[in-house]
């Protein structure tokens, strides 16, 4: 065979060297890219999913919102630590004393990106277009508290004039309500109520046209604090400053970068590494290790949700209300979130999340075995003998398939009841629930408002987010009633009744109340966290730490 | 040469046919739909997204339509992601996708054909066992694995390399590496054996015997036909790592196609799962034409069929 | 995708001669072979501990101890616990099972399609074959990932049935190995004595065309299971695994990486037990195709 020649020990070591070369060429100066943009004043956001699009009526996801609300602003702004609304678009607005009619008034120095002024009329297009049937928008639904605005988003009428909002001249607008919506200041943080740039929409395709080019930086006209500079799916979104906007004075950010980073771990190495200013998410186990270790840019705050399981009653054996009952009561959950769950998160003994729009339920489910095992026995099942098996479905998550595989060993252990896991993805999973495909399934609720209709309406009969096939006369009659109800503790005590009832009947089965993790760079200064998760980003600021100031 | 060409691109025609008939039933077959969202679309509004998108069509008018677009160079709009249409999205990833793809063959070319070639000059001793052995790790460790070990490592430990994204040139780095390793060891495994086979043969023995250097036998005599079993794996390899890799793009977050391909099929987008479905497919068929190709212009005996 | 069918290897089409004194010849070579040899005894030792798994566990896969949570390796837990508490020696003995099982059998099915289908071609030629092969040229070209999501929704999360189907669609390289034997074997004296003979097509086929090729199919399917065995590694990763609470070890090592940072056991455990399976199959495989390649004994 050939004898060993120096050549190749060259060739090796000359390959050593260039690797180790390029290695250490990429750590020359070692300044984050986190801590330069702290600098130049730019904020560097983990925004979890790459939005599916930035037409605000063609979007339905929490990553759409947090980008959106940068760009546009809608008639009233949320102050990020009360949540009580401020003027935004408009100075000021009157309420009428049957709380159906308000009044909105622009202000003067409105104007888009480009400079044009903002007017009601700008409002009203864009109203129109995400109620238009042929639209089709998703969450068109946020627009139904208006008068007329369901029947028009259904078909029924076809005559947008009819609808309850109205342009008194240029800079006023009236909108009639179908009922006293207390919330309703409220819902113009949410993107569905943004206005639109009318003549860049009609000139890239006209009002009902999905598929436009009106959302590329070239074209996009926006009327809030930032406008935006460079779109890249799956790469970047970069918003900058505008200023044509009415209080650019008052912003002090430069600019946002939005990086998409689905990967939760992902996204912490790179906040670790001095990439990201501020997280969308935490790893549920690494959240643990940071606790332990004290981790400084750890933050929990409250957010408005509830995850709960959902169960079919529509099938035997879970027709029942006792057996359902049975079930909710065998859950432990105070060892389930301290163990398996943790992230700061609370048990749930009730649906609607605690002081949501200063409601809090008087009902709780409690943890008590002796009494499932006797609903249980009542049912026809004692000891869980001749109990069918049943099967627990939830979507592909590995914190999703935790809790479950630990409630599994829970109900079998407190009922005897045999409990299979089902894993769908998520568009099997979404059929399975929308075709009562299912006998339990994991679910969540996150709240777009903080009032407790956003909750309890679900579970009216026939809404198409109830999904258990539950239907209590009573329930909607009380739900109903406590909506229409103007005064806050005649609303909110029926609400309570209503809730009552939900819990005794068991459709569903709450775990544990939502919290937001995420880890924030101690740069970014006027962090004012809510349990919305409402940022407003024109407020916010970045400083680097003295030491890299100099 | 140039006819047998010709026959085989006329042949992808009735290939691809198939294909998009196969994957367009296929896709249709899956419980949910494209419009399923958490929070429930109301009827109404579901009917107006289907005729929108003209899926309230029979099926079988869907698919001829279907056809004409695509035979007319659309593939349509997408579902899921309405501000590019599918051939947009595709000009926009497939690049990324490329160039990712190339750095990961630069790097499993590199190492591999290192690796390979030196363990074959001196055959079972110890610089062929190390290099070896460390080709079968690369076989052996899934690579959503060993992306994250080089992450800690490299990136959290010594702070050398970024941890994700696209932007800069060191954020390539890592991505590349994760996605070559394991196509290097298949190459070092490959070309050893090749190498070993034309070592032994009788023409190596008399270039020695002529007094010639061993690096020039081995460049210049040997290397030619000791690489032949890594062209033939090439073709495949190559297709498999331009055509992008959900694992590597998901762990580094590289807006490349193989992500989009994967978001597609579980998002019910139609258009899309199709539209890549076909790129790929298209992909795969060059490819494979360009290494059958390169493997009868290093070895004249292997003659066009 | 490069993960799911991972790059091919290239098998060599060789002739195997009839004759009980090659497969002895053969097994002389394999033994010599040292690295083989220990993947074989390692194999074995695998198979055996699977199937003795029910016994040998101490403790139940499912069974939890959410007080306990994660603890490193000890006395009582050998390969210490996952977040549930459960025993991660258990769970990686059962997920080997799964593992192991789903490597045997994809690699059956594409073993019997792969076979059947090319030797069918290989032996027919002509039109048919032209045809035949056209056929898993187009299959070639197809993306895999969109027929993997696509079994999962059919199949379910019953991980065998999905494992065999994707064994029916891992067929195609060992169909085009076994097409290339044939179609040299055909010209082969005593194939053509047999049709001399009058016998039947079928029984020509199965009795002495097909065994004939046994080496490279044998040396083929060794190399086929450690890639089955990371594709459900893959499939794990997408969430398209086995159904909880069962295990497998590529849903351990993917539960690992989660957490490696803080539990590195996590990862450590089942990652080794996959890592020592796969070097064993593929030095078997390696083994074998020196063993059984008749070319390179001639040397």
């Amino acid at each position: 065979m050939s004898r060993p020649r120096s050549d190749w020990q060259r060739v090796a070591a000359l390959v050593v060297c260039v690797a180790a070369a390029v290695a250490f060429g990429g750590c020359g100066a070692r300044e984050t890219r986190a801590g330069k943009a702290s600098v130049e004043g730019v904020l560097l956001v983990g925004n979890g999913a790459e939005p599916q699009e930035l037409d605000p009526h063609l979007v339905s996801g929490v990553p759409e919102h947090r980008v959106l609300s940068a760009l546009f602003e809608g008639l009233v702004d949320l102050d990020p630590a009360t949540l009580e609304p401020i003027p935004g678009t408009a100075e000021r607005w009157t309420v009428s004393p049957d709380g159906l009619v308000y009044t909105f008034y622009l202000r003067d120095g409105a104007q888009w990106s480009n400079g044009d002024p903002v007017t009601a009329q700008d409002f009203l297009y864009a109203w129109e277009r995400i109620l238009t049937p042929t639209l089709a928008s998703e969450y068109a639904s946020m627009l139904h508290c208006v008068a007329n605005a369901r029947a028009f988003n259904t078909g029924e009428i076809k005559d947008f004039s009819q609808v309850g909002v109205k342009a008194l001249d240029d800079s006023t607008i009236e909108v009639r309500l179908e009922q006293p919506t207390p919330y309703f200041l409220s819902l113009h943080v949410h993107y569905t109520w943004y206005p639109v740039p009318r003549k860049v929409i009609e000139a890239l395709g006209g009002m009902t046209a999905r598929n436009t080019k009106w959302t590329q930086p070239e074209h996009m006209v926006s009327n809030g604090a930032f406008k935006l500079a460079q779109w890249e799916p799956d790469k970047v979104i970069r918003v900058e400053k505008n200023p044509h906007y009415w209080n650019a004075a008052a912003v002090r950010l430069q600019g946002i970068a939005f990086y998409p980073i689905e990967d939760a771990m992902t996204e912490d190495r790179t906040f670790r590494t001095g990439g990201l200013h501020l997280t969308e998410n935490v790893p549920l186990p690494k959240i643990e290790m940071y606790q332990k270790e004290q981790f400084p840019f750890l933050h929990i705050d409250p957010y408005l949700g509830t995850y709960y399981y959902r169960i079919n009653t529509t099938e035997p054996p879970f027709d029942d209300a006792r057996v359902r009952r049975a079930f909710a009561l065998s859950l432990d959950r105070d060892t389930l979130v301290a163990q398996v769950v943790n992230a700061g998160r609370q048990p749930a003994a009730h649906y609607v999340p605690p002081d949501t729009g200063g409601y809090t339920s008087n009902a709780r489910m409690p943890y008590d075995v002796e009494q499932a095992r006797r609903l249980l026995a009542e049912a026809g099942y004692p000891g869980g003998q001749g109990f069918p098996k049943v099967e627990l479905l939830y979507n592909t998550s590995d914190d999703h398939k935790r809790i479950a595989e630990a409630v599994q060993q829970m109900w079998n252990q407190a009922l005897g009841v045999e409990v299979q896991l089902l894993n769908q993805d998520w568009k099997v999973y979404l059929n399975s629930m929308n075709t009562l495909n299912y006998d339990i399934a994991r679910s969540g609720w996150i709240g777009d408002y903080s009032d407790p209709y956003n909750f309890l309406e679900c579970f009216l009969s026939g809404n198409g987010n109830n999904r258990t096939g539950y239907a209590s006369d009573q329930y909607d009659r009380l739900v109903r009633k406590g909506a229409s109800i103007m005064y806050k503790t005649g609303r909110l005590a029926t609400y309570q009744q209503a809730e009552d009832i939900l819990l005794a009947d068991a459709p569903i089965i709450p775990v544990y109340f939502y919290t937001r993790p995420y880890l924030l760079s101690p740069d970014v200064k006027n962090w004012q966290p809510n349990h919305l998760g409402y940022i407003s980003w024109k407020t916010l600021y970045v400083e680097p730490p003295p030491e890299q100031a100099r | 040469m140039l006819k047998y060409i010709i026959r085989r691109l006329l042949g992808f025609v009735p290939t691809l046919f198939v294909i998009a008939t196969v994957v367009f039933f296929l896709i249709r077959l899956a419980p949910g739909g494209p419009f399923d969202a958490e929070r429930n679309v109301s009827d109404e509004v579901l009917r107006n997204l289907e005729a929108y998108y003209r899926l309230d069509a029979p099926l079988h008018e869907q698919y001829f339509r279907y056809l004409w677009d695509v035979l007319h160079g659309d593939l349509g709009p997408s579902f899921e992601k309405p501000s590019r249409t599918v051939s947009e999205w595709i000009a926009y990833r497939f690049p990324v996708s490329l160039e990712l793809g190339l750095y990961g063959l630069a790097v499993a070319l590199v190492l591999g054909l290192c690796a390979g070639i030196t363990a074959s000059l001196r055959p079972n001793t110890l610089t062929d066992h190390v290099p070896m052995t460390f080709a079968m790790a690369g076989i052996c460790i899934p690579n959503f694995v060993l992306g994250p070990l080089l992450v800690l490592a490299l990136s959290i430990h010594l702070g050398w390399l970024p941890v994700s994204g696209w932007e800069y040139p060191e954020d390539k780095i890592l991505p590349a590496i994760t996605l070559g390793v394991p196509y290097a060891a298949y190459i070092a495994r490959l070309s050893r054996g090749g190498m070993l086979e034309v070592l032994s043969q009788d023409f190596i023995r008399t270039a020695r015997a002529k007094g010639l250097s061993e690096a020039r036998v081995v460049l210049r005599h040997a290397l030619r036909g000791g690489i032949q079993p890594v062209v033939a794996f090439l073709g495949p390899a190559t297709a498999g790592l331009i055509t992008g890799s959900f694992v590597v793009e998901n762990i580094f977050q590289i807006p490349g196609l193989g992500s989009e391909f994967v978001g597609a099929a579980l998002h019910r987008d139609y258009t899309m799962i199709l539209g890549t479905v076909l790129f790929f497919a298209a992909l795969i068929l060059l490819f494979n034409l360009l290494v059958d190709l390169a493997q009868a212009w290093l070895d004249p005996r292997v003659r066009y069929e | 995708m490069s993960e799911a069918r991972g790059p091919e290897s290239s098998v060599e089409p060789i002739a195997v001669e009839r004759g009980a004194s090659l497969w002895r010849d053969a097994l002389v070579r394999l033994r010599k072979n040292h690295l083989a040899a220990a993947g074989l005894v390692a194999l074995f030792a695998l198979l055996v501990v699977s199937l003795l798994t029910p016994w040998i566990a101490p403790y139940g896969y499912e069974d939890q101890d959410l007080a306990l949570g994660a603890v490193p390796p000890s006395g009582a837990h050998w390969f210490g616990t996952d977040l549930l508490g459960r025993d991660l020696f258990t769970r990686v003995l059962y997920g080997g099972r799964i593992s192991l099982l789903v490597g045997f059998a994809a690699t059956g099915v594409s073993l019997c399609v792969g076979v059947l289908y090319g030797a069918c071609a290989g032996y027919l030629g002509g039109r048919t074959d032209a045809l035949m092969m056209r056929f898993v040229d187009i299959l070639y070209s197809l993306p895999f990932v969109i027929f993997v999501i696509i079994l999962t929704v059919y199949f379910g999360r019953n991980i065998v049935l999905l494992f065999m189907a994707i064994g029916a669609v891992e067929w195609l390289t060992m169909a085009r190995i076994v097409r290339g034997q044939v179609m040299s074997l055909r010209q082969k004296e005593f194939i053509e004595a047999t049709t001399v003979m009058g016998l039947p097509r079928h029984r020509v086929l199965l009795w002495h065309l097909i065994p004939n090729t046994l080496g490279p199919i044998i040396v083929y399917a060794t190399l086929t299971v450690p890639r089955v065995m990371l594709m459900e590694a893959f499939l794990s990763y997408l969430g398209l695994g086995v159904q909880a609470p069962m295990s497998s070890w590529g849903l351990l090592i993917n539960e690992g990486v989660q957490t490696m940072e803080n539990r590195p056991w996590m990862l450590i455990f089942p990652s080794l037990a996959l890592s020592i399976t796969l070097f064993s199959l593929n030095f078997l495989g390696d083994g074998l195709r020196d063993a059984l390649d008749v070319r390179a004994s001639k040397d």
